[in-house]
């Protein structure tokens, strides 16, 4: 979608941006990280031409940018920036509707769209569709920022660092926010950021940049897992092996649970035990209701000697402190594993009912 | 609610201001009525050569052709100035205009009236001088306080450079530039009685005349109708000013 063909910017005898050649996919979002001053502001200004590369070639979609007139490309991409740049003496609605009206949407097209995307942001258009932006809080400001980038519909997202200047709870919610709707418009997104967490949780891809060159361009998983030098290793730190953790989802690393129903016969519970002998997970026998539904576990190594009785042996459960979701992040697994001292969590859906396990083994090999 | 107690006593003014005016310049009477008590020796209590209509007319004509000229070109040069063109030509304006101001306006007129003749003319360059500088160091000032995040958000959205200015700069400017505007017209009020001089007739003449002639109410006449004047003129803008909701912001 976005292909950058040996672009170079000069500022006198500094690389703002030195031979960058890459290629963004459609439906990728792209994170452009790197120290400050490495040139990833300027990368990201020369794809719409707020500023002009001084060599090299920069398409998008296959166009050249420089046969276009800089104003339509720009229409044609939404833009978000740090400093969110509303215009303070326009509603929030008429902010959103800034790009339709360069574009010469009726009013009545225009406005729907906008009160739709400040539903989509989670804003209710009634409360803040008349508001001006003095009247609202930072992370309200940026989704009012972000609306306003995807107002006509553009295939392309340029942003900033769009969260940088947000406390890191609205940063989360807004990331949070942000990942959902992009997993629902599929959006082409060159993301700048400083921050290396940020990129690895909402980027496909990243660039990072070092002085204007591209050092690694890679998926982040594999930025993590096997960063190309020194400079990477040391940029994405020393915890980059948690980092990559959570990226990784338990749902890839389910294995299926061995689990009785609350009221098993007593003999089948001694022929489980037996069954369950020597692998993995022995321990752990879990226990749901008729539902599926996960209510404990019993205790794998009391069983010798004794009988077990599910009334008296079973342990229940606090789902909140002992399972994880398919999509919880091995990241979030691993606290998990070390704070309840287990090698194994059930994994349970919604609705509370046993999906499987993972195991703290694979965690440690992935 | 909290709109009309702040609109409320701009009204009251401009209505009191416009109801004295029309009383002093209709009603000769109220002159010897106010006057023939504090100056019993005067034969005349009202200018006797043009009628205060008709002064207040010339006065009008000047201020209106004078600061409109100011208006334009000090709006226009102050948008040049603020461009990424004309960036370089912001001090060379900025003392050109200096000294515009700091030369008095008579001397304007002594220099002007041989070139181009007595009457209005001169009157009107010499206004037009003196009342450039509030509006143009009100314009670029105001144009400079626009956040560079929202000029580049607006460059960003695809917007021309003639659409930003437009749309986004010269609203968030003209709270300021207004307020030069203000300034500009109501000194150019009281300037403008200056033109008398050199014939260009104004509110301006029987202040002249009644210095010549030791007549303090031909004077005060003059005086208080142009003092009149420009708080009409300052009450009305500041209406013209809501009335475009500039004070939104």
């Amino acid at each position: 979608m976005i292909t950058l063909g040996n672009v170079s910017k000069r500022y006198g005898k500094t690389w703002a941006a030195r031979n960058l050649s890459f290629t963004v996919e459609e439906g990728e979002l792209c994170c452009l990280i790197g120290p400050s001053g490495c040139g990833k502001s300027t990368t990201l200004k020369m794809i719409n031409r707020m500023i002009e590369p001084s060599s090299g070639t920069i398409t998008v979609a296959g166009t050249d940018v420089q046969d276009v007139p800089a104003e339509r490309l720009r229409r044609s991409m939404g833009y978000v920036i740090q400093s969110i740049g509303l215009f303070p003496h326009m509603t929030v609605l008429d902010n959103i509707r800034v790009v339709p009206r360069l574009l010469h949407w009726d009013d009545t097209r225009s406005k729907k769209r906008a009160r739709e995307l400040l539903e989509l942001l989670e804003l209710a258009p009634d409360t803040f569709g008349g508001k001006y932006p003095v009247e609202l809080s930072g992370g309200q400001a940026q989704r009012v920022g972000v609306a306003r980038a995807l107002a006509a519909d553009p295939q392309i997202l340029l942003m900033d660092e769009p969260f940088g200047a947000l406390d890191p709870i609205s940063r989360e919610n807004l990331q949070n926010q942000f990942l959902a709707i992009q997993k629902e418009l599929h959006k082409t997104i060159v993301f700048v950021t400083h921050d290396i967490d940020e990129a690895v949780r909402l980027g496909s891809k990243v660039a990072l940049l070092k002085e204007g060159s591209l050092v690694q361009y890679a998926a982040p998983e594999q930025l993590l897992s096997s960063p190309a030098n020194a400079f990477v290793k040391k940029f994405v730190g020393l915890d980059r092996a948690l980092k990559r953790l959570s990226r990784l989802l338990a749902v890839d690393f389910l294995h299926p649970a061995n689990s009785v129903e609350r009221r098993v016969a007593p003999e089948l519970l001694e022929a489980e035990f037996r069954r369950l002998e020597g692998s993995d997970c022995a321990r752990y026998l879990w226990v749901t209701d008729e539902h599926k539904r996960l209510v404990g576990w019993l205790d794998g190594n009391i069983k010798t000697g004794s009988k077990v009785n599910m009334f008296e042996d079973l342990v229940e459960i606090d789902l909140a402190d002992m399972s994880v979701r398919p999509d919880s992040s091995l990241k979030q697994a691993l606290a998990m594993f070390v704070q309840q001292s287990v090698v194994c969590l059930p994994v349970v859906d919604d609705e509370r009912r046993l999906q499987g396990e993972i195991r703290l083994a694979d965690v440690l090999e992935s | 609610m909290t709109e009309m107690r702040s609109r409320l006593p701009r009204i009251v003014m401009l209505a009191t201001a416009l109801a004295a005016f029309v009383l002093l310049a209709s009603w000769k009477g109220v002159w010897e009525w106010l006057f023939s008590s504090l100056y019993p020796n005067q034969v005349n209590y009202l200018y006797p050569r043009v009628g205060l209509w008709i002064l207040t007319w010339q006065h009008g004509l000047l201020v209106s052709v004078s600061s409109g000229l100011s208006i334009l070109v000090g709006m226009g040069l102050g948008v040049l100035v603020t461009r990424s063109f004309g960036r370089d030509f912001l001090p060379a304006v900025n003392s050109l205009v200096s000294i515009g101001q700091t030369f008095p306006p008579v001397a304007v007129l002594a220099l002007a009236v041989p070139s181009v003749g007595f009457g209005a003319k001169p009157a009107i360059i010499a206004l037009f001088l003196y009342g450039l500088l509030p509006i143009l160091r009100n314009t670029v000032s105001g144009l400079q306080t626009v956040a560079p995040a929202v000029r580049e958000a607006a460059m960003g959205m695809g917007m021309t450079e003639l659409q930003a200015l437009w749309r986004v700069e010269l609203p968030l400017a003209s709270k300021v530039i207004m307020a030069g505007i203000k300034t500009s017209v109501v000194i150019n009020i009281g300037t403008a009685t200056i033109g008398a001089t050199i014939g260009a007739g104004g509110l301006g003449a029987p202040i002249i005349t009644g210095l010549a002639s030791d007549n303090t109410v031909f004077i005060l006449q003059g005086s208080l109708l142009a003092a009149l004047f420009a708080v009409i003129a300052d009450a009305a803008l500041d209406i013209v000013e809501y009335r475009f909701g500039l004070e939104k912001q």
